[in-house]
């Protein structure tokens, strides 16, 4: 028997919050560090790097910024989700089919610019809403599991634009090659300060939703919904509803994430688009503590984290794999440092001795 | 209150990590090796869909650049980036960090990465970009290359169509596209050129690299009687099936018969070095003007590996004969008469496909093919 036990914890002090938080990632830190010194690199020069590579020129802040725009938005719509606790594992599928849905409109209608952009928004957020509904209907009404469903759903979404792309799409100019059609000028968002304006809608979606969690009705009935069903049955909620239009809010805005990725980065659409994003968020959005603010902060620390590791791998030739275990092992720290935030491990046998010598 | 200290804790925690990151650096950033000095050392950037170890499509470029080393010493600095994906975002972060490392050369090695050169290339016009496999260039800085693969396809159909007992051979093919199907096309010539009775059989896996779907493809084939398997699609799978099976493969990109020893015949290759240095060294001296090259096996950029033991003699010997005149540029892979699987004339008796025929007439397959969708 291994003398552990367990306990929930009720509530956990500030400070001690602090401290394994930050522990956590002093520690992953090290350890890291310790890996990248058993691999014949000094870990010192890696981390400064990879810090230097994020941030280090306006160009590198400009290519993290640019990978902290998807990861935000849907984190931002996986967490309209989580905090109904419907487990939202369908990012992936709601971002390509909110692109291919833009993907649609710009392809097939010739309007002036502002509007052009405004009906892919429009259409990308409605069908990655009715793709996140299907999923939302089929549990409200018969309690079907979401996780399978929505994971499910992603690989129907893919597999959709493959055939287009290889099929129907494939742009008769490009000599056989499986490609869609580059959008037009007027279908393509403009760019801010060396970055396409997907970085200003993220930040003004941050408060909306923040507001929209916290401060609306509707937001406080998700997350009764989210803590407990009974409660929210008692307190007379149509909770039926409240699924479908939270689920459709987070497939939006995911679908949003797939119209600002094909108007102003792939000027197209591919089945490699949603480049794993809808998986990604989800940790993003724990991390963050189901918090708007926090998601943020986390989403953007993520960007440094693989901007950074692209960087080292090029700087210092160091093997893409090396890079993703960096990333791999302070992931796993902070996200296990989750655990012991959860819960308290103690060890059996100190705690007897300790009460036989009181 | 408790949802502001839990926010606060993470912001710090985040902060911290920041902190704790920069805080490394500042003491010891002056011994960090970033390439300040812009010598005569020409940096050249390498961009790779998979890893430069992956036993096929990417180690095949690999061995390129390792040659493009070598053979430059220290005038030039390869950097490579391996398993870089083909969305335009991630290709073009990867080309720009090595042109932020100093790079002033950016190859890009797969087809995905074309439109993404293609913006680099008018955002970045001091750079130059050459892309493997896509059709895009312009008038200064941005040019492609590709290679005549058709020509030791055919000869790997011949050797297919004389090893075979059972008439029928397996094909494990990536995606149902031209430059797919012109290899498969090839392949079922040079076999029906020497055994007219033979029958080739596509399995497409709908993935560039997929070790186990590969195989189980390859497994299809054994399954329905086919006793040598091919391949375009990138890992040894189908050759470890056929291993397996007791029967034979010719793989592709790579000289596998280390890893496949019982089962590999041989395998088309590339060697990309016989074009990459002297169109390096063009760029280096300034006169480099974009191209859309096209490698034969005349200019050495394809050819056969080494055919192992397991080909008879006169085999061999019949291979060698046809490879002979292919060298010597005398021997044209599509001629007249060609028919699609419905019996319809694709090439007209005394008509030969050039470089742009081969690639809009063969995106059909020849009679003779029959593909699993």
């Amino acid at each position: 028997m291994i003398p552990l036990k367990i306990v929930k914890r009720d509530d956990l002090p500030r400070n001690k919050a602090i401290l394994i938080r930050t522990l956590s990632v002093a520690l992953s830190i090290v350890f890291a560090g310790l890996v990248i010194a058993l691999l014949g690199y000094n870990p010192i020069i890696v981390f400064t790097s990879m810090v230097k590579g994020a941030l280090g020129t306006t160009i590198r802040i400009q290519q993290t910024t640019l990978k902290a725009i998807p990861l935000l938005i849907t984190s931002l719509g996986i967490l309209v989700a989580f905090k109904m606790k419907f487990w939202n594992i369908g990012g992936e599928g709601q971002i390509m089919m909110g692109a291919f849905a833009a993907t649609a409109v710009a392809l097939n209608l010739d309007l002036p610019k502002p509007l052009m952009l405004l009906s892919m928004v429009v259409a990308a957020m409605v069908m990655g809403g009715l793709w996140a509904f299907i999923p939302a209907f089929f549990k409200a009404k018969m309690g079907t599991n979401e996780t399978i469903f929505t994971l499910m759903l992603n690989y129907l979404a893919i597999k959709f634009v493959t055939y287009l792309q290889y099929g129907p799409w494939k742009d008769p100019s490009s000599q056989g090659f499986p490609k869609i059609a580059a959008f037009s000028d007027a279908a393509i968002l403009p760019s801010l300060g060396g970055v396409h304006i997907g970085w200003i809608i993220a930040l003004v979606l941050v408060v909306l939703v923040y507001i929209f969690l916290n401060h609306t009705k509707k937001g406080y009935e998700i997350s009764v919904v989210g803590e407990s069903i009974e409660t929210a049955r008692y307190a007379g909620m149509n909770i039926s509803s409240i699924i479908i239009i939270s689920m459709m809010l987070s497939g939006g805005l995911c679908g949003l994430t797939g119209m600002i990725q094909a108007s102003a980065v792939e000027k197209t659409l591919s089945a490699s688009l949603s480049a794993n994003y809808g998986f990604t968020a989800i940790i993003t959005t724990w991390l963050a503590g189901l918090n708007a603010i926090a998601t943020l902060f986390v989403c953007v620390a993520f960007a440094i984290l693989v901007q950074g590791g692209n960087y080292i791998q090029i700087s210092m030739q160091v093997p893409a794999s090396v890079a993703d275990m960096i990333q791999s092992i302070i992931l796993f720290f902070v996200l296990g440092s989750e655990f012991f935030l959860q819960y308290k491990v103690t060890f059996h046998k100190y705690l007897k001795v300790k009460k036989e010598a009181k | 209150m408790k949802k502001f200290t839990k926010f606060l804790a993470l912001a710090l925690a985040v902060s911290m990590s920041m902190m704790a990151l920069a805080g490394c650096g500042g003491s010891t950033s002056e011994s960090a090796p970033e390439a300040e000095e812009t010598a005569a050392v020409t940096k050249v950037g390498f961009i790779y869909i998979g890893s430069q170890n992956d036993g096929g499509y990417s180690q095949a470029q690999h061995n390129g650049t390792t040659a493009v080393q070598e053979y430059f010493g220290d005038k030039v600095e390869t950097i490579i980036a391996e398993n870089v994906s083909e969305e335009k975002q991630t290709v073009k972060t990867t080309a720009i960090n090595m042109i932020d490392q100093g790079a002033s050369i950016v190859i890009g090695t797969s087809f995905g990465f074309m439109d993404a050169l293609e913006e680099l290339a008018t955002e970045y016009p001091d750079v130059t970009f050459l892309h493997f496999s896509g059709y895009k260039m312009n008038d200064t800085n941005f040019g492609n290359y590709f290679g005549a693969m058709e020509e030791p396809r055919y000869l790997t159909g011949m050797i297919a169509g004389m090893m075979t007992k059972t008439d029928k051979l397996g094909y494990v093919a990536a995606f149902p596209y031209t430059e797919v199907h012109i290899g498969i096309d090839a392949f079922t010539l040079g076999a029906q050129s020497v055994n007219p009775d033979v029958e080739v059989k596509v399995v497409y896996t709908n993935s560039w690299g997929d070790p186990a779907g590969e195989k189980a493809a390859a497994e299809s084939l054994l399954a329905q009687d086919c006793d040598i398997i091919t391949q375009h699609a990138d890992s040894a799978g189908p050759q470890l099936a056929a291993e397996a099976a007791g029967k034979l493969a010719i793989g592709y990109n790579l000289d596998n018969s280390l890893v496949a020893p019982g089962s590999f015949l041989t395998a088309p290759v590339w060697h990309h070095e016989k074009y990459l240095i002297p169109t390096i060294e063009k760029i280096m001296a300034g006169t480099y003007v974009p191209e859309s090259y096209y490698g034969t096996m005349k200019d050495g950029y394809v050819g056969l590996a080494p055919m192992t033991d397991l080909v008879p003699q006169d085999v061999q010997d019949k291979v060698n004969e046809v490879a002979a005149k292919m060298e010597a540029g005398e021997y044209p892979v599509f001629v007249g008469p060609i028919y699609d699987t419905e019996g319809n004339v694709l090439v007209a008796e005394g008509e030969t496909l050039d470089r742009e025929g081969i690639w809009t007439v063969m995106q059909s397959l020849v009679k003779g093919v029959s593909a699993v969708n």
